[in-house]
């Protein structure tokens, strides 16, 4: 029994990590969200499409190598160099920030003003359109991160617990290491919404465009800055979760899992972006780990939507959402 | 108008039983107190206004009149039985359809389906019927259309009839919502600002289809307007609320002597 | 001066709301459906009818249910692929378990049940909107698909995991399993169709249609009138579930004749829906056939284009494919939100006017 109890906290401890990496990316949706008002669906998509550009840059790909091959008859793949990892992360960067201008530039700029259903339907285009536009470009083999992570079972962690306890908790150190970076990345991004010129604008956005607009802060260059905020946490999370389980599509999948985590948390809430992710890290391997015997295994492709969905049936607004009093 | 029709108005409706009754009404939001202890009735076949400065809480006495809002407290007499807690939909098949502030028509559809959708209440073949379009659907369909069209007529909108109303113009989208409000046949009908933002032709027009409603189809109406002028021209009688408040109830000549009414129009300190 | 509604008089309300209003069009419609049911199966081989006609008549009707729930109620689905396996699973249950229910009967029960399943998962609905219940139906998309795969009693236990459709008559004429000619595939795909898009269109003109454009067009306002929001968005529900499950059930049985959950209903197919409605117009039937037409036909192209004429891999046509429908998703919500249905109809006002159009 008591076994079975440490085993309990020990899932619960892999869900918790897990979890932290949900925040990371859900809080690129809450921050698009407040700023613009955009359910950006793409999210998910832009975490898949920021670790193949940086595998791809890494290695030194050419970029759209198949099409150009087959255009041209030539047989090029490989530039033949190998980037530092800090270079590399660099550049992809740089690509997501060009990423999130052309998507304030082609398709923002025209949808003002337009309804939020319209805005999120532009952002499932835009997700098809970067799941092939990546996949052109990089090739769509599953791929391996090359970059200096600590990896493998902690041994640290498995000694201690075994000499308290008497039983050895499996811990990756991965996990560990994307959970600091995760709450590393959300801490200074809470810190500079609240605290920076920037940040105050952004919020001023997220109260009312028109009334920010009035002020004198130019709408267009807060969507860039956020796009690419969010690309660029898009970036960190590709990096942890691509190490994990190797960049491939499946990834967006995942990535995707964070508007379930918003649904609980609120949408435009960060602590609530923060405190969902974790219930649904958790929950999702609690519930898997009780109700494998019973019902079989891969709960976890369903069970963060449909608990969110349950929730939200109680609760319409999420945890830290404020009640909404409808007006005519 | 003028003041000859309003005096020989207000000698109407004396004798009529009341068709709704508010009892001590109270509505909060949370801490806020939106309505506060109100009572009043709006008798059958009279024109009955809602006056009061902005944030008084008469748009809050309309909805809940319609359903929309619950209060916390107080009864709703309606026909002389008390209204059970009801959703909005039910309330509307009572008969008692309205109008909105900032108007609530349904932008895509067409004025025609719109005026249709205001007989929603009233249309009773089945899903199955319509989904085979059966005889009986039909010409359900094609009795209420010609329903439809006498008010299309009424209100001289003939012309833009299969026009989404998204496009038209502000005029004559407030014409079309009361022409939806109308369709549904509603023994009380409850206008929001019916003439909001009007210039004084599309106001006189407006003020005459309400007079032409009450008289042709003997319809009660209560309204809220800002316009002091209009109120007092077309309306039996005037409730007057203030923060939340009854301060006044009578015909316009009364209210226009009462002392609290002028006080919270002219803003003397509480 | 081909196309004229001048000296087209209407004396009746009924003339009035007729589908077809102006002449033309009625005897165009005509002649249409003519061909299809006439010459289009005397003149089908295999390719036509696997590559072309049956998908986009199936997928016409996922089309069709989609935008009854989206494009007229204005609640967005991205669990349609999960819809579509339970009408798959639903016929495959139903087909094995009564071997003697004739495929005309499985196929629109497993409709039916799918009903049921959508009005379940239309329930959240009534207390969360927009996108919010947009993400809410990604439940039933991955838990559906789940569903199927994890207990081997939808799939009658079989080693592969897949369900495989046994053969079935109608008028004796197979339909479904290997024997089935492509004109028998075609014209039972294009019955049902036909039958359905029928079906939506007296939805739509009548007064639950209506209701479900008040509750699309402004909810608050619509309940406030009259519409009782719980009956008009669980009807929606049902009704597109239905036409889901059906479309699933034909994709399964008369389409690909075996499949497997994930592969066959997962998420993209759910999109893919979607992009029809949105490509072909929201709250239009005709935009339901164009946009799925659109959606089937396009890889075709490429394929034969860049992988058949320039030999180029198939991994290029697939990536193109996803670029090009996720530009023009991008590209019709910006620029003609209501899709090629209205395109037509823009170009259908052109043709009344010419040639003298001032």
């Amino acid at each position: 029994m008591i076994e079975q109890l440490l085993y309990a906290i020990e899932v619960s401890l892999n869900g918790l990590m897990t979890g932290i990496l949900y925040s990371l990316v859900a809080l690129g949706f809450v921050l698009i969200f407040k700023a613009s008002g955009v359910f950006n669906y793409a999210q998910g998509i832009m975490v898949l499409f920021a670790a193949l550009t940086l595998v791809g840059l890494q290695s030194g790909q050419v970029p759209f190598a198949h099409l150009i091959n087959a255009i041209f008859g030539t047989h090029i793949y490989n530039f033949g160099w190998n980037l530092p990892a800090v270079a590399a992360i660099a550049l992809s960067a740089v690509v997501m920030v060009v990423l999130a201008m052309a998507v304030e530039k082609f398709i923002l700029k025209f949808l003002i003003n337009q309804e939020p259903v319209i805005l999120f339907m532009a952002t499932i285009g835009l997700a098809y359109f970067l799941e092939g536009f990546g996949e052109l470009m990089w090739g769509g083999e599953i791929k391996a991160i090359d970059l200096p992570l600590p990896v493998g079972i902690s041994d640290t962690v498995e000694r201690v617990t075994y000499d308290h306890f008497g039983y050895g908790f499996f811990i990756d150190r991965l996990d560990v290491a994307a959970a600091c970076v995760a709450a590393v990345l959300v801490l200074s991004l809470v810190l500079f919404f609240q605290y920076s010129k920037i940040g105050r604008a952004l919020r001023a956005v997220a109260d009312d465009h028109q009334a920010a607009l009035s002020v004198g802060i130019s709408l267009r260059y807060i969507w860039v800055v956020i796009w690419s905020i969010a690309g660029i946490v898009g970036l960190a999370a590709g990096i942890m979760w691509g190490a994990k389980s190797g960049v491939q599509f499946s990834l967006s999948l995942i990535a995707l899992k964070a508007l379930p985590v918003l649904m609980l948390g609120g949408f435009t809430s960060i602590p609530g972006a923060i405190l969902g992710g974790i219930i649904i890290g958790v929950g999702e391997k609690l519930f898997d780990f009780f109700m494998n015997p019973v019902i079989g295994g891969a709960t976890e492709n369903w069970f963060a939507y449909v608990l969110a969905l349950v929730f939200l049936v109680f609760r319409p607004q999420g945890l830290f959402g404020e009640k909404i009093i409808e007006r005519v | 108008m003028g003041d000859v029709a309003g005096s020989e108005r207000a000698s109407m409706g004396e004798s009529k039983p009341p068709l709704m009754e508010l009892r001590g009404i109270t509505l909060r939001f949370g801490g806020v107190l939106a309505i506060s202890d109100v009572s009043f009735d709006i008798r059958e076949g009279e024109i009955r206004a809602i006056i009061g400065p902005n944030g008084a809480g008469k748009s809050s006495m309309l909805n809940v009149i319609s359903g929309f809002y619950h209060p916390q407290e107080g009864n709703i007499l309606f026909r002389g039985e008390v209204r059970p807690f009801m959703r909005p939909h039910r309330v509307a098949a009572l008969g008692i359809a309205r109008t909105f502030q900032n108007i609530a028509l349904f932008k895509r559809m067409t004025t025609l389906d719109n005026i249709m959708t205001g007989r929603m209440t009233l249309m009773k073949s089945s899903f199955a019927a319509q989904a085979l379009w059966w005889g009986s659907a039909e010409r359900e369909e094609s009795a209420h259309r010609e329903k439809a069209e006498e008010i299309i007529d009424f209100l001289g909108i003939q012309a833009i009839r299969k026009v989404p109303v998204g496009t038209l113009p502000y005029g004559l989208q407030k014409r079309v919502e009361l022409g939806r409000a109308l369709a549904a046949e509603p023994r009380l009908l409850l206008l929001d600002e019916p003439m909001a933002g009007m210039n004084v032709e599309e106001k006189e027009d407006m003020s005459r289809f309400i007079l032409d409603v009450n008289d042709e189809f003997g319809t009660t109406i209560a309204l809220i307007e800002h316009d002091m002028g209009v109120v007092m021209d077309i309306s039996d009688r005037i409730v007057v609320m203030d923060y939340g408040k009854k301060i006044g109830d009578g015909k316009p000549g009364e209210i226009r002597k009462n002392q609290d009414v002028i006080d919270a129009y002219l803003g003397v300190p509480h | 001066m081909l196309y004229r509604e001048a000296g087209e008089f209407r004396t009746s309300y009924p003339d009035d709301s007729q589908t077809f209003p102006i002449s033309f069009d009625k005897y165009r419609y005509y002649a249409i459906l003519a061909v299809l049911v006439v010459v289009v199966p005397l003149v089908i081989n295999d390719y036509w009818a696997n590559a072309v006609l049956v998908p986009v008549l199936v997928w016409s009707i996922a089309a069709l249910g989609l935008n009854i729930l989206t494009g007229y109620c204005g609640q967005i689905s991205l669990g349609t692929g999960g819809f579509m396996a339970v009408g798959a699973y639903g016929c495959y249950k139903l087909m094995t378990a009564f071997p003697d229910l004739n495929i005309i009967f499985c196929i629109v029960l497993s409709g039916a049940i799918t009903a049921g399943v959508g009005i379940i998962f239309g329930l959240p609905s009534l207390r969360i909107k927009g996108f919010y219940l947009a993400v809410a139906t990604l439940a039933a998309q991955f838990f559906l698909v789940w569903l199927f795969n994890s207990f081997p009693w939808f799939y009658n236990y079989s080693a592969s995991g897949q369900i495989t459709v046994p053969e079935r008559t109608v008028l004796g004429f197979p339909v479904t399993g290997p024997y089935t000619e492509p004109w028998a595939k075609y014209l039972i795909c294009l019955a049902f169709a036909f039958a359905l898009a029928w079906l939506a269109r007296n939805l739509t003109r009548g007064s639950v249609g209506r209701s479900w454009m008040a509750i699309r067009d402004m909810d608050i306002a619509a309940e406030i009138i009259g519409v009782n929001p719980l009956k008009a968005k669980l009807q929606a529900f049902a009704v597109s579930s239905f036409f889901v499950g059906i479309a699933g059930a034909l994709f399964f049985s008369v389409y690909l004749g075996a499949v497997e959950a994930s592969e066959a209903f997962g998420i993209n197919q759910s999109f893919l829906v979607l992009f029809m409605v949105i490509i072909g117009g929201l709250g239009s039937i005709f935009g339901s056939f164009a946009g799925a037409a659109f959606i089937v036909l396009l890889p075709v192209l490429l394929k034969n284009l860049l992988v058949g004429k320039l030999s180029w891999p198939t991994d290029i046509a697939t990536n193109s494919e996803f670029i090009i429908v996720g530009a023009l998703i991008i590209f019709f919500l910006i620029v003609e939100p209501h899709g090629l249905a209205h395109l037509a109809r823009l170009f259908k006002e052109k043709l009344r006017l010419w040639p003298f159009p001032h």
